[in-house]
């Protein structure tokens, strides 16, 4: 190795090194802003960040690693019955414990479904993980002693957090709660993606049949992946018991699965952001036209997602990148894009 | 006596009832560069899918400086040293040059694992990339996305990954095809400054390219070596001349 820093890599290595650009920063005053202005509305935004996090373990296992799945329900409802059962059961009521004990249990199932998800990819990958999800939610169903099947669970309390800030009736603990841990968790997500970890996951979802030529055990980095994405669903799923002090069987529904799927396809798969606008886009058109057409809303929301899977393939991330460089070439004269 | 870098012994591949390589024994001393020619369907790339561990082999062995590899999955063998170009390109689209090689570097250095710091934070990663790139006289399109690349580009950047994982043994499964013959010297020449003390295998259907590169050339016909010996021995072989250069002029 010669020391010497080649004029190339300099520049990379400050571009791609993970500062936080101006856009990001402006992104993340929106739970501010939404903070004052809908006031009356905090548990729908609660709700938003709690999708937008299940949403961001999606990407992490399906934008960013190419893994198929339509059942990732499965792992928010372990998170969802492992954040009530702790209080309901156990009388632990501490909420940050109950997001641990979330993540270990959802973690676990993932670890333990891992090798079924890698035994083969696309189709049946996502046969599998229907497959998995739907086992989950009939045992829910069946275990009414400890998941109260479909009556639900109950009795979910939550002791203040950090023994300081109980759960008011207006959502605000709620709402400042699930936003500070879906901006933790995104920012561990968005370190993950940088590093030769992330990276490598990139390189597979882009040429799995590459990789194991450059020496990267495939089925271990997916395994690893796969883990972590449903530690994260896991704890989106346990703050909507918290949030709700209410465990559904819903939690582990089909529905849910499909819905966060098509969050993610709606906001662009890949960049992270996606998942998170797609979940602010989707709940937000969700609520108006609810309120708008509260009988035909489903016909609305299945137009919006044709136009968009039409005209901006790549969501609505990569429709607002096309925008931008439109923009700048107009502005710039040609050959100014990137 | 030291083992051959490379080895296979009564290696046989058969799909259904097709015998692709059938009964071969190849022995590649370190720091030789032995080139396989053969008609097309000789079996030379399934050879190369043998060698690496993409297939299994039927029966057979494959011997890595010999030990014997042959249960090795192909990331365990490229860790040995054993590492591989595709006859088709086999890159990743959405990443730039730089990404790509830092990619196959750091797996080389063993930081693929590492999940906090970014990948371009890691210096010596991205000086080894950098210099790889520059070696291969590609730095102009570090920062070109690899779908936006000629295609003679993009097959520098084939050779680029495996040169990343710096091979003591390095599978070239035609590096040149699809380029042309100006650009394949060009390559060639490349390689040579850069793998000076690498074990090569090639496989080549240039026969002037492989003439000059070679120091060993192995003949494969209906996947079963026909002949073994220096380029200039193979090229007047009166067998080679019948089944592989005399069918080569029909064509």
């Amino acid at each position: 190795m010669t020391g010497v820093v080649s004029p190339m890599a300099a520049p990379a290595a400050l571009r791609g090194a993970g500062a936080w650009k101006p856009a990001e920063l402006l992104f993340w005053t929106l739970p501010v802003i939404g903070w004052f202005a809908f006031p009356e509305n905090l548990p729908l935004l609660t709700q938003i960040a709690i999708t937008a996090l299940f949403a961001l373990s999606l990407d992490l296992v399906l934008g960013v690693a190419g893994m198929v799945t339509l059942g990732h329900a499965a792992f928010f409802g372990v998170g969802a019955y492992a954040a009530g059962m702790l209080p309901a059961y156990l009388g632990i009521g501490d909420p940050l414990l109950g997001l641990v004990a979330a993540a270990a249990a959802a973690a676990l199932a993932g670890a333990l479904t891992s090798p079924l998800m890698l035994r083969g990819s696309g189709l049946s990958q996502l046969m599998v993980s229907v497959g998995i999800n739907a086992m989950l939610y009939e045992a829910a169903n069946k275990a009414t002693e400890v998941t109260g099947g479909v009556d639900g669970l109950p009795g979910v309390e939550n002791t203040p957090l950090f023994g300081m800030w109980s759960f008011d009736l207006y959502g605000r603990t709620a709402y400042v709660y699930a936003v500070v841990v879906l901006l933790l968790l995104f920012w561990m997500a968005r370190r993950v993606v940088r590093s030769p970890f992330g990276v490598s996951l990139r390189g597979i979802r882009l040429n799995a049949a590459r990789m194991p030529a450059l020496g990267v055990p495939v089925n271990r980095r997916l395994a690893v992946v796969w883990t972590l994405a449903a530690a994260y669903a896991g704890v989106a799923g346990a703050l909507l018991t918290q949030t709700t002090q209410f465990v559904s069987i819903n939690v582990l529904g089909f529905d849910r699965s499909a819905e966060v799927l098509l969050i993610l396809i709606l906001g662009g798969a890949g960049h992270l952001y996606g998942a998170l606008v797609g979940a602010v886009a989707y709940m937000s058109i969700h609520h108006l036209l609810a309120d708008i057409d509260p009988e035909f809303w489903q016909f609305w929301i299945g137009l919006i997602f044709i136009v968009v899977v039409l005209f901006a393939r790549d969501g609505a991330l990569g429709a607002a990148a096309r925008i931008r460089d439109l923009i700048r070439n107009l502005i710039l004269g040609r050959g100014a894009s990137r | 006596m030291t083992a051959p870098a490379l080895e296979t012994r009564g290696l046989c591949k058969a799909f259904g009832s097709f015998v692709a390589t059938n009964a071969v024994d190849l022995r590649i001393a370190a720091g030789s560069r032995h080139a396989v020619i053969g008609p097309n369907g000789a079996g030379k790339t399934t050879l190369v899918n043998l060698l690496s561990g993409l297939f299994r082999p039927t029966s057979g062995t494959v011997h890595i400086d010999g030990q014997d590899v042959t249960r090795l999955g192909q990331h365990e063998r490229v860790r040995r040293g054993l590492t591989r170009t595709f006859q088709i390109n086999r890159l990743f689209a959405d990443m730039t040059v730089l990404e790509s090689v830092a990619m196959a570097v750091a797996e080389r250095q063993g930081l693929g694992r590492r999940f906090w710091k970014p990948l371009a934070s890691y210096g010596a990663v991205m000086d080894e990339a950098a210099q790889l790139i520059e070696g291969l006289r590609i730095a102009d399109a570090a920062h070109s996305r690899t779908r936006d690349l000629a295609y003679g580009k993009q097959r520098i950047i084939e050779i680029a990954l495996a040169l990343a994982s710096r091979p003591r043994i390095l599978l070239l499964d035609e590096p040149a095809a699809g380029i042309p013959t100006r650009e394949s010297r060009e390559l060639f020449a490349t390689l040579a400054d850069f793998s000076a003390d690498t074990t090569i295998l090639l496989i080549e259907h240039d026969m002037d390219l492989v003439f000059r590169f070679a120091d060993r050339v192995s003949v494969l016909v209906g996947g079963a070596l026909l002949v073994e010996d220096t380029p200039a021995r193979v090229a007047s072989h009166p067998l080679v001349k019948e089944v592989y250069l005399g069918t080569a002029q029909h064509v």
